[in-house]
């Protein structure tokens, strides 16, 4: 079982899904957990659905001074922090010629920019004790496309741009950052794409089922633990098979 | 700006890891190895944790010397005494 005793964490969106299940998987493991949504209320009751020591903020991940002083507050209450789950993000599928902008705007917000916000911060307090670990959450579909979800899939493609990019940064810094590439998972995000798409992903999927929010979650607990010191700057697929 | 001068110096020196004999009231962003952009951000979370203020990414971006960031400091504690 992973030790994250003495850990403080902080997880954004991480109201439901895969933030959720990642609350709670962290939080079995021993370690403090902050998590995050844009409703204060919803934050804190899914807090309190969590044994263990977590605590719900609401947070707006497209403010970046919002996140900056959260992320500060965080590290100040807790006197450190150690482990940064980048997991806030948006879905709005649309074919290429009926994307309206305000899906383009608001999606790139959310998903790339608010990742940036929560990456910068998160650095920002690792950095004095030169440790921490950040995850970001990709996307199968960011590397290899979906119809209707151009957007969702730029956006997911640039968000593991931004874990390699920062692993090349942080590195010397003794932050890791990784990226986690879920594909078909059973969330609030995807229970709306009809049996038949459902059908057609699981027949592309070599494991033969959806995935579960707690396989991604499991996943990120191996990569934020000390198990995983020596691994940075990567992108891992929690997808079944799905890439292959 | 000096009253703070001596615990700026301090913060510089743990932050950057600077030797004793560097002239840190004088030094500006890239002078040295130390003080690049990674540098930065470790002297950025370190001034905001000893004078217990907070950058905006505009700040943390003209922070181009010592004397600057004295200045920043010595107005943003100021403007939250207001």
């Amino acid at each position: 079982m992973t030790d994250l005793r003495g850990k403080v964490a902080l997880v954004t969106g991480g109201t439901r899904g895969i933030g959720l299940a990642t609350v709670r998987a962290l939080a079995e493991a021993g370690a403090e957990v902050v998590l995050t949504g844009r409703d204060e209320a919803k934050a804190k009751e899914a807090a309190a659905s969590v044994e263990g020591a977590v605590s719900g903020q609401a947070l707006d991940v497209t403010d970046a001074k919002a996140v900056a002083t959260l992320v500060r507050a965080v590290a100040k209450e807790h006197g450190r922090l150690d482990i940064a789950v980048a997991n806030a993000g948006i879905m709005e599928d649309a074919l290429l010629g009926m994307i309206r902008e305000e899906v383009v705007e608001r999606t790139l917000t959310t998903n790339v920019a608010g990742t940036i916000h929560t990456v910068q911060a998160a650095a920002r307090a690792m950095m004095r004790k030169k440790s921490g670990v950040i995850i970001v959450l990709a996307s199968v579909v960011g590397e290899q496309g979906s119809a209707g979800q151009t957007v969702y899939a730029a956006s997911k493609a640039a968000v593991a741009n931004i874990a390699l990019s920062a692993a090349k940064e942080l590195g010397r810094s003794g932050i890791r950052v990784n990226a986690v590439a879920p594909g078909l998972i059973e969330t609030a995000l995807t229970e709306g794409l009809g049996e038949d798409a459902v059908a057609a992903n699981i027949g592309k999927t070599p494991l033969g089922r959806l995935g579960r929010p707690e396989d991604v979650a499991n996943a990120i607990r191996f990569l934020v633990s000390a198990e995983a010191s020596f691994i940075t700057g990567q992108v891992l697929g929690v997808d079944g098979g799905l890439v292959l | 700006m000096a009253e703070i001068a001596g615990k700026l110096r301090e913060v510089f020196v743990e932050a950057l890891d600077l030797d004793e004999d560097v002239d840190v009231e004088n030094l500006k962003y890239r002078d040295i190895e130390a003080w690049d952009s990674v540098g930065h951000m470790a002297l950025i979370a370190a001034l905001e944790d000893e004078f217990d203020v907070q950058f905006d990414t505009d700040q943390v971006i003209d922070m181009s010397s010592f004397k600057v960031a004295a200045d920043m400091i010595t107005a943003l504690q100021n403007s939250s005494d207001d």
